[in-house]
């Protein structure tokens, strides 16, 4: 069949699973400088649907999108070093503090720049915000069909794919013309590993911001080679309308913040002991809790 | 005055226990602001439906009702749903946290350029003033969720550009019928607006298990975290469940390790619950899965960690091994109850 071109969102998150008492600051925003960031989750299982897809269609092309600061570079590394061709930041400092509808909007001007394209695959959701909007906000600005929470691609030919999605309580398979977003589910399998011979390849990768500080025989190497430039898009670079982006271009603002304060339950405290467990469950029983 | 609008699911001919939450919730929202309450319902057969959607206090039902809806894509649902909200222009509108409800949400939001909150646990009404505009905005909606893993609550406001959209999570809000014979006005919306080109995705399977796991009507939970350390550790937790007559669930950090299934992940990404009894067994406590468990009735935590932050919600705390422990509440259980 005719190679396909991919393009996958990606997103560098805060490792919201192991965060330290100093995550945020005293007016509620993240700070981010005080946690490790990662690929989100979500994002690397849909690199993989998408090279998976390459595997499976000789001569697809795998791109990765990011928004994000200079310090999103990493992941597009990451990108190229488990099989992505290419990797693209959008990254100004005008984007920021963007909600879901000022991200989708951006996104989607860098698709349009990007232009052709037969399937988007990004995450179900992202683990900073969990919402899952990005994907079909974004399909429904490039006027795409959009197909969620996708674990498996069953088929595909030159017409369209047939994909499973993981629902809540079930699974359902569906049929799908190209061009179409999909979101990967986490159930989708894991993201394979990067292969050393891309990490030789790609590893003096480098955005435009990162190039500045490198020294000259890296400079000097990235002209030489230009696979190892990272596209690097800034506002005027995706034509996007100052209104429409960052924290003008976002409806949702944040009112205020509340750190969740557990009522503290007087506790009992027991120890492991036969006779602990045994007055407790006596206590439970007394209570009608159990039995 | 514009109304609040609430998005109701339907399957199988009833309406999903999410929108009747919703309704219910959209009701109050609608008497403090002194508005009417209106729904919106898709699919191909909803002659049984309307008096489902009435008794919470329903004053319009806009049916969109054509063969071609059989089984939920998100092309023709989307587009009729921002078609009526265009043509109604509410000031609120809610939609279920759900598999349908997070498809639809954020792709009617993009198509109307409006805010879109997700997971929301709290709704309220109130005002905010906006500084650079030097104004008062009044009665707006205060749409609250749990942020960042949870260790927040955050309030999310959109006063520029309404209307105010919602997800909500399921099992939050309180099912409450407002008046079992409350009179709705009927409207049926005009699905010509379809076309082929909307029916492009094909659904060719579906299998929806009559969830076997039911955590949220559960009495009963024994849940289990990172700390359990393998798959076949949690056998340990099914044991107990099974004895104690309950169900058992998982934290977030379980679910990645692949301990348990997806499906019974208790917390902020996961399932909230609220049993009589909930016993964490290995689980720290980190918010994210506290928030989906914090108004069990009962507590108790089994931890090596004597310090561990459930511990702090916890009304038992028994610092100990799992391993050990676990078998003696069975058979401590077995004893007292022969």
């Amino acid at each position: 069949m005719k190679p396909l071109k991919i393009i996958v969102l990606a997103k560098q998150v805060p490792d919201t699973r192991n965060l330290g008492s100093d995550a945020m600051k005293p007016d509620g925003t993240v700070n981010r400088a005080k946690i490790p960031t990662i690929f989100n989750p979500d994002d690397l299982k849909a690199l993989e649907l998408a090279l998976n897809i390459k595997d499976r269609v000789k001569g697809t092309s795998v791109t990765v999108l990011t928004m994000g600061p200079p310090k999103a570079a990493d992941i597009m590394r990451d990108s190229l070093y488990r099989g992505a061709d290419k990797a693209i930041m959008i990254s100004d400092r005008r984007f920021g503090g963007a909600d879901t509808l000022a991200t989708s909007y951006t996104i989607a001007q860098a698709i349009k720049k990007i232009g052709d394209y037969d399937l988007i695959i990004g995450g179900r959701q992202a683990i900073d915000g969990d919402t899952a909007q990005v994907g079909p906000q974004t399909a429904e600005k490039i006027n795409a069909n959009q197909v969620t929470y996708v674990i498996e691609i069953m088929d595909i030919n030159n017409d369209g794919f047939v994909a499973k999605r993981q629902l809540s309580h079930g699974i359902e398979v569906v049929k799908a013309p190209f061009p179409c977003l999909l979101t990967v589910h986490g159930n989708a399998p894991e993201c394979r590993m990067p292969i050393a011979k891309n990490v030789m390849k790609y590893k003096y990768a480098r955005s435009k911001t990162e190039a500045k500080k490198e020294q000259d025989w890296i400079k000097e190497l990235l002209e030489q080679r230009p696979y190892l430039t990272i596209e690097e898009w800034n506002v005027e670079d995706i034509n996007a309308e100052a209104e429409r982006i960052g924290l003008p271009g976002s409806p949702t603002k944040v009112k205020s913040i509340e750190n969740v304060v557990f009522t503290a339950t007087e506790s009992k405290v027991l120890t492991d002991s036969d006779d602990d467990v045994e007055e407790m469950i006596k206590d439970l029983l007394a209570k009608h809790t159990i039995g | 005055m514009k109304n609040v609008l609430v998005y109701c699911e339907v399957d199988d001919k009833k309406v999903a226990g999410i929108s009747k939450e919703l309704l219910s919730a959209g009701k109050k929202l609608a008497n403090k602001l002194n508005v009417k309450l209106e729904a919106v319902v898709v699919g191909d057969d909803l002659n049984d439906v309307e008096k489902q959607i009435s008794q919470y206090g329903v004053d319009t039902i806009f049916k969109a009702q054509d063969k071609r809806l059989n089984v939920y894509t998100t092309l023709p649902f989307a587009k009729l749903t921002t078609q009526i909200i265009k043509e109604q222009d509410p000031q609120i509108v809610l939609f279920g946290a759900t598999d349908i409800g997070r498809d639809l949400a954020p792709r009617v939001a993009s198509a109307l350029g409006c805010g879109l909150t997700a997971d929301t646990t709290i709704l309220d009404i109130g005002n905010h003033f906006v500084k650079k505009e030097n104004k008062e905005y009044k009665d707006l909606l205060y749409a609250i969720r749990p942020a960042f893993g949870g260790s927040i609550m955050a309030n999310i406001i959109n006063w520029d550009r309404h209307p105010q959209m919602a997800t909500v999570r399921e099992g939050v809000m309180k099912n409450e019928i407002f008046d079992k014979d409350y009179k709705s006005e009927i409207i049926n919306v005009d699905t010509n607006t379809l076309s082929d080109e909307d029916f492009v995705v094909e659904v060719l399977e579906r299998h929806i298990e009559e969830s076997e796991v039911d955590l949220k009507s559960a009495p009963i939970i024994v849940a289990g975290g990172y700390g359990v350390g393998s798959k076949e550790n949690f056998d340990m937790l099914y044991e107990l469940a099974e004895v104690l007559g309950g169900e058992v669930g998982g934290s977030r950090a379980a679910v990645d390790a692949g301990f348990i299934e997806h499906e019974r992940q208790i917390g902020q990404t996961g399932v909230t619950v609220r049993p009589k009894l909930y016993i964490a067994a290995g689980i720290s406590g980190a918010v994210q899965h506290t928030a989906g468990m914090q108004n069990s009735a009962l507590i108790i935590s089994i931890n090596t960690d004597k310090n561990a932050p459930i511990n702090e919600i916890a009304d038992y705390v028994i610092v100990g091994d799992l391993n050990v422990v676990i078998p003696k509440m069975i058979a401590s259980y077995k004893k007292n109850t022969k």
